[in-house]
């Protein structure tokens, strides 16, 4: 989150455009600049308006970790790291708290795949009910792959007739 | 022969994103399947809305089937769910609890003043705490509970008088035969 904010930071001193009018014009420019590194910093304020208090770095990294791999339900394409919804941060929260009770990353997502489904997990659990998304698509390869060897084996046999057939073929059809 | 193969390809994924069309239509993309369907419902203890010294449990609900309804003033689907709840609330034949989700109690008593009110009970969660053990992801959302606590039909988004019609009343019809 505070990433986002220097991302956004940044492009006004890495455009290589800005610089001369910027030292030429002493004006409104630096102005300008002023009002708007303001509303940057309004919207990191806004974004880092959820601090929790980690006991050491290596748990904020691992709470970091954990919630990218959840699915905020409400904004359902976003991860509850990500997700500036009021559920995705009663559910970090929810999240740090049990990290504080020591829990393992593989219990806390459980905790919340026994009250959300599956469906909190970006990565779906290999089981029946998921067996074709996980090997639906090499079941098509290899259909597919099937479908190639045959088809250049028929050729090539076909290919063969016809140079027995017609020996002074040259090929004209290319 | 051969050269109608892929046409019959074509007409393969036709029908593919035919099917693929029809059933999102059918379906609510949203819809995320709970888990706590044929469970028993998370252990809770709320206040009412109208007595915040009184509270209401699980264990204390025990007995007789019931309907949650999650609603809060602040939702706007809630706002479309309500006239639904004030004219059929009575006809489905199993007390309806208000679950106030993340609201001001003052909110949603005015909301309530306002609109009417449906509820045989309203319990408050103002923080939402409980809602995530019930698996809440949105208002409004309907949980019907029976005599044994067990949670036995869940609709999430508003309910309406075909969902009520198709869904609720023959859920509750089926707890009324197993319990003569």
């Amino acid at each position: 989150m505070i990433r986002r904010f220097f991302v956004g930071a940044h492009p006004v001193r890495d455009n290589p455009t800005k610089r001369p009018s910027w030292r030429r014009a002493q004006g409104a420019l630096p102005q300008v600049l002023l009002l708007l590194l303001f509303f940057m910093a309004t919207v990191a304020f806004a974004q880092a308006i959820d601090p929790l208090p980690f006991k050491d770095h290596a748990q904020e990294v691992r709470f970091q970790s954990l919630t990218r791999e959840l699915r905020c339900l409400v904004c359902q394409n976003e991860n509850l790291a990500d997700s500036n919804a009021d559920l995705a941060r009663d559910l970090r929260h929810e999240v740090f708290n049990l990290m504080q009770q020591g829990k393992s990353d593989e219990e806390i997502k459980q905790y919340l795949v026994d009250r959300y489904s599956d469906f909190v997990l970006y990565d779906p659990p290999v089981k029946a009910s998921t067996l074709l998304l996980w090997f639906g698509p090499l079941v098509i390869l290899l259909a597919g792959a099937a479908v190639v060897v045959v088809t250049v084996r028929r050729r090539g046999r076909a290919a063969v007739t016809v140079a027995n057939d017609k020996p002074t073929d040259e090929g004209d059809d290319w | 022969m051969s050269r109608l193969i892929p046409f019959f390809g074509f007409l393969l994924l036709v029908a593919l994103f035919g099917f693929g069309i029809w059933w999102n239509t059918q379906h609510d993309q949203r819809e995320v399947p709970s888990p706590l369907i044929n469970k028993p419902a998370p252990a809770f203890v709320l206040p009412k809305l109208d007595d915040p010294a009184q509270t209401v449990s699980r264990d204390t609900m025990l007995g007789k089937p019931y309907l949650i309804n999650v609603f809060a003033s602040w939702c706007i689907a809630c706002g479309e769910e309500h006239p639904v709840l004030m004219t059929e609330g009575k006809t489905i034949g199993v007390p309806v609890v208000g679950y106030n989700y993340k609201d001001a109690p003052d909110d949603a008593k005015d909301w309530l003043a306002k609109h009417g009110n449906p509820y045989d009970m309203i319990i408050v969660d103002r923080e939402g705490r409980t809602a995530i053990d019930f698996g809440v992801y949105g208002a409004p959302e309907s949980f019907l509970v029976d005599g044994k606590g067990v949670i036995r039909y869940k609709r999430i988004g508003p309910l309406t008088p075909e969902v009520i019609a198709k869904e609720l009343k023959p859920a509750i019809a089926a707890l009324s035969k197993e319990q003569p």
